[in-house]
């Protein structure tokens, strides 16, 4: 009790603190349902510098925009943290709609690299001094932004659903049909589709040119452009990187994504907010338990419910059997780019194999769970399934993990693989605000499950892994580590489940979430997930932005491999644990 | 200290995985009756099981994994077979599936007294448009009537998606004693509400 008092105080310390050093720049946020400060944009560079360097938030998890259409506003939201644990610090500036110019954040946090280039792309938010601004998502040359408000997507009918042309009168048609394509579309001003040639990647081979030139003081050698993916089998999905080479060593790189992008944030802020618990499921969808928790926790934030004890205990012994399920993958398909062709993904996949069919058994689906409900969970777990569990949780997965480990750790080419091979040193992995394993494997305990605790995870009696070399071997080795916490989780929540209700109140299709906004999130299996919801009281959401993990990794993919050699690129990217459906959106 | 004992470790593992993948068959052989592991259900039970060795893999489509009561796939509408055999739906068209479903692919036309109008708690249209719906199974666990259930039909492709796959009344109505065999717990659960939800309302109408 005193030490909550102790911490809240000093909280209150740090804000006073805030406000009391920049008087003029910085105002809480009044607004109800908000929370944090309001900075003006000509501080904002200030402000970071102080948060980062005097007050220890050196962690700055999720930087996005927000369209205040009605009024006229374009808002950038960021969350930090400090990288010794405790609650966000939220901090916010505003721009005008019209031209929304605000200054980077990338000189004093990196790790906003690539989420400003996301804000720019998707809302048209300048951010002045970013050392790359392009389009990430989105290809060069595409007009508009297109989660402002006011932009609508092809095949538009209504900003919400449900869709009045279901029902009563549901006449149905297929949009294809009705539609023709090139109705819908707008393109720029004198721009012809039909004469149109890409300009092959002008801009982004450009920016690979930052690095210095060639030391020509013994032997000349070119630097050399090589394009891997978007159609390349170690790439796990449709993923391209571009390198630049000066013989085998890479002196350049840029990861370019968003060949799967379909804006799931457009299409959650058409959704109610129930609508988005299935769509949750296709962002990562080898882990689509922890996408729902996430989402849980962020709209049960704002409706302020709770979820009855059994419900969270379910809902973690789910979320710990996907890290399972994940990480069982994520080694099989890290060896796979190592070259041990499909045989340790195998042994993998039968573990994992186990592990859905019990997610098949509860939730009705292998992979789109969709089991997660506010203030509880869809239904209660089956009758056999706790003792299937169990014996997973006792015996099965602990040996397994056991032979894994037996059949890869001391493995020597492993180990000539990956031991020093794509470093990323503790002060780098803070900084690129790089999360989960890969933060962990780089000296950095931090774990939200420890850090800042959810759900229930405070009752349980676990390591956070950390491992601290920081390179490819260690982060397989930390999924190791990982796996095992997650059993011992298990094997505490499964003895200690209690019976009750699973759901706090009537199931509702129709929820009332009051205005405001809140940030929820969950340790997944790659890292820290984040839904940053913002609710207007209506039954869509304003704002729906998920905080992606696999994306936001990937800033740290160039430092990571600098100086490697090109076949180390599949490994390192092999060892981040990308999936390409949460990276695009 | 790379002097090759972790690979030779490691193809241990797997020289183990290979022999086992006989053991596992010779001592299910004994221990049943000299019958196969394979394309019975009881091998196939076993394949699933947390002592699950030796082969994995099922060989679909000669074998097929049991599906678990809650697996959902496609929605259907369920209809009460009547005493002469005629179909007795269950459907009220109240829309609620339509405007809980996240791809928006259900579409219902409600029926209208010809006469005065109002609406009759009978859809004349149900379409589900198959392409869209992502089997999520939302409208299954919102419907107030339980009138609209999952699937457990997994196996649909057709050649032509656009004539097909679009599902009309007609190819959705399903009759409750196939809902009572795919789903038994969930059937006799919810029959146990609905007979309870039925005498508490005779109760409450005696006193009156």
């Amino acid at each position: 009790m005193t030490e909550q008092t102790l911490t809240l105080t000093a909280e209150h310390l740090h804000a006073r603190d805030l406000q009391s050093r920049f008087p003029e720049a910085v105002t809480p946020d009044s607004r109800k349902g908000y929370e944090g400060y309001l900075v003006k944009p000509e501080n904002l560079v200030e402000v970071a510098m102080y948060l980062r360097d005097e007050m220890g938030y050196d962690y700055l998890s999720s930087v996005t925009g927000v369209d205040y259409l009605t009024e006229g506003k374009m808002e950038v939201v960021y969350h930090a943290f400090k990288s010794i644990g405790g609650p966000a610090l939220v901090f916010k500036t505003q721009a005008p709609r019209e031209d929304p110019v605000v200054p980077s954040l990338v000189p004093v946090y990196p790790g906003a690299d690539l989420q400003e280039r996301e804000a720019w792309d998707l809302l048209g938010i300048r951010f002045e001094g970013h050392p790359d601004l392009r389009r990430i998502l989105m290809w060069e040359g595409f007009e508009g932004f297109p989660l402002r408000k006011d932009w609508r997507e092809a095949y538009f009918e209504e900003d919400g659903k449900p869709f009045k042309s279901r029902w009563p009168d549901g006449h149905i048609y297929r949009c294809e049909d009705k539609i023709s394509f090139a109705n819908n579309v707008d393109y720029p001003a004198g721009f012809d589709p039909e004469v149109w040639a890409p300009d092959k990647d002008a801009l982004l081979y450009a920016s690979l040119a930052r690095f210095k030139k060639p030391d020509t003081s013994d032997a000349y050698t070119d630097t050399v452009v090589v394009n891997m993916g978007p159609q390349h089998p170690s790439t796990h999905g449709v993923f391209r990187v571009v390198v630049g080479l000066q013989g085998e060593t890479i002196v350049a790189l840029k990861p370019v994504m968003g060949y799967l992008h379909r804006n799931h944030e457009k299409i959650g802020e058409r959704n109610t907010f129930l609508q988005n618990m299935p769509f949750t499921d296709r962002l990562d969808y080898l882990s689509s338990m922890s996408n729902n928790f996430g989402y849980a926790l962020a709209v049960e934030k704002l409706m302020g419910v709770k979820p009855p004890e059994r419900a969270e205990y379910i809902r973690v012994i789910m979320a710990e059997l996907t890290r399972l399920s994940n990480h069982m993958m994520a080694i099989g398909a890290l060896l796979n780019d190592l070259g041990a062709f499909f045989t340790p993904m195998l042994y993998a996949l039968e573990e994992r194999e186990l592990i859905l069919d019990i997610f098949e058994a509860t939730a009705g689906s292998r992979m789109m769970c969709n089991y997660f409900r506010f203030g509880g969970v869809a239904r209660d777990l089956p009758e056999g399934v706790l003792d299937k569990i169990h014996d997973l949780a006792f015996e099965r997965l602990p040996r397994s993990i056991d032979e894994l480990d037996a059949f890869l750790t001391n493995n020597e080419i492993v180990r000539a693989r990956g031991q020093g091979v794509g470093v990323l040193t503790p002060e780098q992995a803070i900084a690129y605000s790089a999360a989960g394993p890969v933060l962990r494997a780089s000296g950095v305990p931090y774990d939200i499950r420890r850090a800042d605790p959810y759900s229930i995870y405070n009752r349980f009696d676990f390591d956070v892994a950390v491992r601290y070399h920081g390179d490819v071997y260690d982060r397989f080795l930390i999924r190791i580590d990982e796996m095992r916490q997650s059993v011992r989780i298990i094997q505490q929540a499964v003895r200690n489940l209690p019976a009750g209700p699973i759901q706090e109140g009537k199931p509702q299709y129709q929820v009332r979430v009051p205005a405001g906004e809140s940030y929820g999130r969950v340790e997944g299996p790659k890292g820290e997930l984040g839904f940053y919801v913002v609710s207007n009281g209506k039954p869509n959401p304003w704002r729906y932005h998920v905080r992606a993990p696999s994306f936001i990794n990937l800033t740290a993919y160039e430092t990571m491999c600098m100086g490697n050699k090109v076949a180390d690129t599949v490994a390192i990217l092999g060892s981040i644990d990308i999936v390409l459906g949460e990276t695009d959106r | 200290m790379m002097d090759g004992k972790g690979i030779l470790k490691g193809m241990g593992v797997t020289l183990m995985r290979f022999l086992g993948t006989y053991t596992a068959d010779m001592s299910w052989w004994f221990k049943h009756n000299f019958s196969s592991r394979y394309y019975n259900k009881a091998g196939i039970e076993n394949r699933m099981s947390k002592d699950a060795r030796g082969i994995f893999t099922v060989q679909y489509p000669e074998e097929k994994l049991p599906v678990p009561e809650e697996f959902r796939f496609i929605p259907f509408l369920l209809y009460e077979e009547g005493e002469n055999g005629e179909k007795k739906e269950r459907c009220t068209s109240c829309g609620i599936c339509a405007k809980v479903c996240p791809p928006q692919c259900i579409w219902i036309v409600r029926t209208s007294d010809p006469e005065t109008g109002r609406p009759v708690p009978e859809p004349k249209e149900f379409y589900i448009d198959v392409d869209i719906c992502m089997n999520c199974g939302l409208c299954a666990e919102y419907c107030p009537f339980d009138a609209i259930k999952m699937d457990h039909d997994y196996e649909l492709s057709v050649y032509d998606r656009h004539a097909r796959n679009i599902f009309d009344h007609e190819k959705l109505l399903k009759s409750v004693s196939y809902y009572a065999s795919i789903r038994p717990a969930n059937y006799a659960r919810e029959e146990a509400a609905r007979a309870e939800a039925e005498a508490a309302k005779a109760a409450r109408k005696k006193p009156a």
